[in-house]
């Protein structure tokens, strides 16, 4: 290996490690399946993710048909429902959106826009794929067992969740969740060890942490709050897993079931629910930090300008990770705990709201004036500010306890926290996709079919998410499987839910012709050419489209600038690529 | 959560003296040229970073458990299981471990082949001896009936000691794999790398088990109890 530049004729420190190209397989096996390449990875991460995710959305359609027409679907029983209520959950929040962010984004982007060659641990990223698979195919295995998947939510909150009233509690259900969510945090581990040390070790020359895009640091942020805040899944998981099969009693209490007390005693429900939500709270910043830097991303390429604050982006997403800490016990308002914790953590809880604003403030000031392409990724980027605007509104009146004690456990949380942790990051996924897809398949998708996708998701989101407000407001409980007969809660609802469930069977929908869309664009799409988007960092400036094993040819790319320099005034184009050295004073224009 | 959220604080004041390093204030809109202070390819340590991150997370781990006992412990403080005195002899032995594995960075550093071997055969002695305590203590617990299943206190201590007793194992086999190095011929100073990875690792479980080791005593709670009273 060859660095391109000399050291001698531009002043560039030398490099201190030699350019060494990662291991490569040349068998079919070696470079597809178990592939050590992290684009592979990425790639299979996505893959499955998509197609457990598939499984959720469907669930989610079954959900719907018994609230919009109940007492229509026979084979919808009340059991069924839990079930469809708690995989569907657990699998979106945890299966599809952590894995397709941190996985899957993760794992394409962060050796491209660093400039590193891969991941730092080739060997390790693959394994942290093939558990997060053996997780994914354990998890699926419950809906084959007797008795089915669990049916305890997707808090699984305890004593309720391994007791026989509970589906799956006294089967294989219960059992297989936390086995697979247990092998779901090895494997995240494993990935998210190489993301963060690839970060820290692996940035080619010139790329200092604040030249970075904003991309990464959301998606290194994440997976340093994921690192720290799966433990105590993990912990919650391997203490329910004693107290359902060794018989200990770390979360149960003293019970009398049917008539019969129960071996269990002395254990703490709440004390699940703190490790369970320590987990929790952060893992909606998990989820939501990779998709602020990502659109942070799409609006400056998009509106081909200089992204808005960039030092205030990087504070705002480092100080709402360490905040995402302090907030868990927002979700426990009423499980009974002094008065004087519920106004610490609502004051914590509010506080986030400023550095978040920040950021919503600078996308917007990121648009003022910007030369603003209606694109696809672009279209995707406004959607879900308007989204995570509206969603953290909502947000607002939860955060505080004399508001969220009525609302709790009402169709307005479920309303909430799908506009803010379902839509909009599902709108940063989609937008993503559209505008790294040319990168990684060297051709565009379909414009058609990438707008009728975006209207009828985002507004069909709306005709779901917004009428789901007011259901709740009026006093519809959340996980109910009819509400029965109060005429007080049923005379303004039930048009409603079949309208919400018509629209959601309609945007259900709209996904597949996103799939066919990907497939279809694969062969027949336009060519893209290596940077369709004419953008700056560095994942578009690699030799070849797609990238080939090791990224960057013969020679590491090194860096001259940050990843915004978009319009920069007597530039030879309407951006400056961050490896091109050319520098405005300069003589001839070039370092 | 008093545990965690301590622990926690510690890997905040850590992130935030490397942030302070990374020239946060920069204005990267200003600043055109390759950056003197940039990434250079792939760092001299990743396998010390990696396992640095690693330990930060086994720390969360611990943390989490260190909080779920002192919560259960605050309702119910009269299980406090009894630990044997052969507790005491175990966190020597893992301290001895941990000293060993100092003086192995030490040899490896300035490439003493004999002292390296000493050291190595030292610490895992040393870890396989404190492996087979915290088995025993497990059997006279037992045999005392302490039993799994029965009160909560008690499971924790299963658990906790436990889940730490795997990630001795885990290090123990990463251990065995130098000593294999090692014995194969591999030049000493080449096994720096491993063996300081190694080092902070012993470090790291020592210093968990005297987190874990004062909470089971219920040190933690007595701890916890005094600063209450002194805010109060």
């Amino acid at each position: 290996m060859v660095d391109r530049r000399t050291d001698e004729n531009v002043g560039l420190p030398p490099r201190e490690v030699a350019d060494i190209l990662p291991p490569h397989a040349h068998g079919w096996i070696g470079r597809y399946v178990f592939s050590q390449d992290a684009k592979y990875i990425a790639i299979q991460y996505a893959g499955t993710a998509v197609a457990i995710g598939l499984v959720a959305l469907v669930l989610s359609w079954l959900m719907r048909l018994q609230l919009g027409f109940p007492g229509l679907f026979d084979f919808i029983t009340p059991e069924a429902y839990y079930q469809f209520v708690t995989m569907h959950g657990m699998i979106m929040v945890v299966y599809l959106l952590t894995a397709i962010f941190l996985g899957g984004f993760g794992n394409y982007l962060i050796p491209l826009m660093v400039g590193a060659r891969d991941m730092v641990f080739p060997f390790v990223n693959m394994l942290s794929y093939w558990v997060y698979l053996l997780a994914v195919l354990v998890l699926a295995a419950s809906f084959f067992v007797p008795g089915g998947p669990t049916g305890a939510g997707w808090t699984l909150y305890p004593p309720q969740a391994v007791l026989s009233g509970t589906p799956g509690g006294q089967q294989g259900g219960i059992i297989l969740m936390l086995l697979s969510l247990i092998l779901f945090i090895i494997g995240f581990t494993m990935g998210g060890l190489n993301y963060v040390v690839t970060v820290l070790q692996a940035r080619t020359r010139g790329m200092t942490m604040m030249r970075l895009p904003l991309t990464v640091w959301g998606i290194f942020t994440a997976t340093v709050m994921a690192l720290l805040a799966f433990p105590a899944l993990f912990v919650a998981c391997v203490m329910m897993l004693f107290d359902r099969l060794l018989g200990t009693s770390f979360f149960m209490p003293a019970l009398v079931e049917m008539g019969e007390q129960l071996s269990y005693g002395g254990g703490s429900p709440i004390a699940f629910q703190h490790l369970f939500w320590f987990f929790g709270h952060p893992e909606v910043y998990i989820v939501a930090l990779p998709a602020f830097g990502i659109v942070s991303d799409l609006i400056a390429v998009h509106a081909r300008k200089n992204i808005f604050g960039y030092r205030m982006m990087v504070w705002a997403i480092v100080i709402i990770g360490a905040l995402s800490f302090i907030v868990w016990a927002h979700h426990m308002y009423v499980s009974g705990m002094h008065p004087w914790f519920g106004f610490f953590f609502a004051t914590t809880t509010l506080i986030i709201a400023i550095p978040t604003a920040i950021k919503v403030y600078n996308w917007v000031l990121t648009l003022w004036q910007g030369d603003i392409h209606l694109s696809l990724p672009m279209l995707f980027a406004l959607g879900f500010i308007v989204t995570f605007v509206n969603g953290g509104l909502t947000g607002l009146f939860l955060g505080n306890v004399v508001v969220d004690v009525p609302l709790s456990d009402t169709m307005f949380v479920v309303a909430h926290f799908h506009m803010v942790m379902g839509v909009a990051p599902v709108m940063v996924i989609y937008g993503a996709i559209y505008h790294w897809y040319p990168k990684m398949t060297g051709r565009m998708l379909n414009d058609a079919m990438g707008k009728i996708h975006f209207w009828v998701t985002f507004l069909g989101a709306y005709a779901i998410f917004f009428p789901m407000h007011y259901v709740g407001l009026v006093g519809v409980p959340r996980r109910y499987y009819e509400i029965g007969e109060p005429a007080f809660l049923t005379a303004p609802v039930d048009g409603l839910n079949a309208f919400i469930s018509a629209a959601a069977l309609l945007v259900g929908a709209a996904q597949v012709l996103f799939l066919f869309n990907l497939f279809w664009s694969l062969r027949r799409g336009r060519e893209s050419g290596p940077n369709p988007w004419r953008a700056t960092s560095l994942e578009w400036q690699t030799p070849d489209t797609p990238p080939r094993h090791g990224n960057w040819g013969d020679a590491l790319p090194d860096v001259y600038r940050w990843a915004y320099d978009y319009s920069v005034p007597g530039a030879p184009e309407d951006f400056v690529a961050q490896n091109d050295p050319w520098v405005p004073d300069a003589q001839e224009g070039r370092l | 959560m008093t545990v965690i959220l301590a622990f926690l604080a510690l890997v905040a004041l850590a992130a935030g003296w490397w942030l302070s390093q990374q020239h946060l204030a920069a204005k990267p809109w200003l600043e055109t040229g390759v950056a003197p202070r940039a990434g250079h390819g792939p760092g001299q340590a990743p396998g010390l970073i990696f396992t640095g991150v690693f330990v930060a997370v086994m720390g969360g781990l611990f943390a989490m458990l260190g909080s779920a006992f002192v919560m259960q412990i605050e309702e119910t403080p009269y299980e406090l299981v009894p630990l044997p005195p052969r507790v005491w002899l175990n966190t020597a032995l893992l301290l001895l471990a941990s000293a060993c594995m100092q003086f192995v960075v030490a040899a490896a550093r300035t490439g003493e082949p004999r002292w390296l071997r000493g050291s190595l055969i030292a610490a895992s002695i040393a870890s396989v001896a404190f492996l087979t305590g915290q088995v025993q203590v497990w059997t006279a617990l037992t045999e005392g009936g302490y039993a799994l299943n029965g009160a909560p206190a008690a499971s924790f201590f299963y658990l906790i000691t436990g889940l730490h007793g795997l990630h001795v194992t885990g290090g123990i086999i990463a251990l065995a794999v130098i000593c294999y190095r090692q014995a194969a011929g591999r030049d000493v100073t080449s096994l720096l790398p491993g063996v300081r990875a190694c080092a902070l690792y012993w470090h790291a479980l020592l210093a968990f088990w005297l987190m874990l080791f004062a909470l089971l005593q219920g040190w933690g709670n007595a701890f916890l109890a005094l600063c209450r009273t002194a805010v109060g």
